[in-house]
């Protein structure tokens, strides 16, 4: 699991290599070009999905809900809520 | 873009989260069995995942009270992945067991999520008839316009002259339209959506979950390793780009009594040129579900 959180929003983008199968769906329609693959292999051999550049995340869900694997969510249990 | 834009940016990581973080889904999934055995970007993971989205979201079916039932293809691995009663039937034979299951508890709701291979060819026979019964059901199913399981063999939804296992030279026969089909036996509810549209999709699934009646939902994926790899249609990305350039909006109006409007159309060498998508029934004066019936006749007769 590799997490990251966004400086301000606070919300986190977490990765799961154990799950992740590298089809990059995740990566071509993140809508601001966040994603990326990593350097090395996951134990399966498959070259996975990891976040590049948070802080351009807008918590847009679209990796999430385009990830066929289960493999990357977006958790928003630390945004602070709005009054 | 900069290049510096594209370095790697390490600064938001977090090493030790303060709390154990997991996926929205975590609960509903048979995590023993996951990573699932699907192809790397096959949509039926897309479809499970809307379909959880769909129960906790946009249905008021308690869990409990869900059935998850599939037949026989790499769709109809569905029901061993998900945490909720299920059962991993026959091959076509999803639909009479669940009717047999809504009919002795018509509390529970069956959803049942197969292949159109399952559904369409050895299970057509039980479909139309749980359609025309009207019986409180679900369906789910996955078109991916072959047999994906088995190795590529033509289904009855492979368009004209799309290549396959076992039509080398292209397909010569006509394909089904799943929804016509549906609609034509009886169903009350159909909508159909590609994997691009997930939104959409999951909510489709929470209102044909709501209706009461037999309610079909048509789920347009992409089996790239057994049909995009053989039509020249690229990765699960360049399909899904295809789905979302190609499907065409529809609503129920648009298309009144001339159901033919959602026929999808496929042009060799350049794949599918037009896939309408909506809900494109919702009856709301619909006939009474079966098991409704049964009950009435039982106390009529008392
Ligand atoms: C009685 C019987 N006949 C044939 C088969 C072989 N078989 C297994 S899966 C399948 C077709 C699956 O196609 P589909 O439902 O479209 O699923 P997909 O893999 O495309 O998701 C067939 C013919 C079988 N398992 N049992
Ligand atoms: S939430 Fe949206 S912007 Fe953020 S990584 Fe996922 S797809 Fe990209
Ligand atoms: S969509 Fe999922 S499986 Fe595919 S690369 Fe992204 S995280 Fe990995
Ligand atoms: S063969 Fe096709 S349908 Fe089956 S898992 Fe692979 S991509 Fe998906
Ligand atoms: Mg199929």
């Amino acid at each position: 699991m590799e997490v990251h959180q966004h400086p301000e929003k606070k919300h986190y983008i977490v990765t799961d290599e154990t799950r992740c199968k590298g089809c990059g769906l995740c990566i071509e329609f993140c809508p601001k070009n966040c994603l990326g693959f990593s350097d090395v292999l996951n134990e399966k051999g498959w070259r996975v999905s990891k976040m590049h550049r948070m802080k351009d995340c807008i918590k847009c869900y679209m990796c999430e809900r385009m990830c066929p694997d289960f493999a990357i969510f977006v958790d928003e249990s630390d945004v602070p809520k709005k009054k | 873009m900069a290049a510096k834009d594209l370095e790697i940016d390490t600064s938001t990581l977090v090493k030790k989260p303060k709390k154990t973080l997991q996926h929205t889904h975590d609960n509903l999934l048979r995590k023993i069995a996951i990573p699932t055995i699907y192809c790397p970007g096959c949509g039926i993971g897309t479809t499970i995942n809307a379909f959880l989205e769909a129960i906790t979201k946009y249905t008021i079916v308690p869990h409990d009270n869900i059935l998850v039932v599939s037949g026989i293809g790499c769709s109809g691995r569905a029901s061993g992945y998900v945490n909720l009663d299920g059962f991993h039937a026959l091959h076509g034979r999803a639909i009479p067991f669940a009717s047999g299951v809504e009919i002795a508890r018509p509390k529970m709701k069956p959803v049942i999520i197969s292949g159109d291979g399952d559904l369409f060819s050895i299970g057509l026979g039980h479909l139309a008839h749980a359609a025309r019964r009207n019986i409180d059901m679900t369906v789910i199913c996955v078109n991916n316009a072959i047999y994906g399981l088995t190795g590529g063999q033509d289904a009855p939804t492979t368009p004209v002259g799309a290549k396959s296992r076992t039509t080398p030279y292209g397909k010569i026969s006509f394909p089904f339209n799943l929804s016509h089909v549906a609609i034509a036996n009886g169903a009350t509810f159909c909508a159909r959506y590609t994997v691009y549209e997930f939104i959409q999709l999951a909510k489709a699934i929470g209102r044909g979950m709501t209706h009461q009646g037999f309610s079909f939902i048509e789920v347009i994926s992409n089996c790239h390793v057994n049909f995009g790899r053989r039509n020249n249609l690229g990765d699960s990305i360049a399909m899904r780009k295809m789905f979302k350039k190609v499907r065409v909006p529809m609503k129920e109006e648009d298309i009144g009594l001339d159901i033919r409007k959602t026929d999808i159309k496929y042009e060799v060498g350049k794949g599918f040129t037009r896939i309408p998508t909506g809900i494109f029934l919702n009856e709301r004066d619909k006939p009474e579900e079966f098991s409704e019936r049964i009950i009435d006749a039982y106390e009529f007769n008392k």
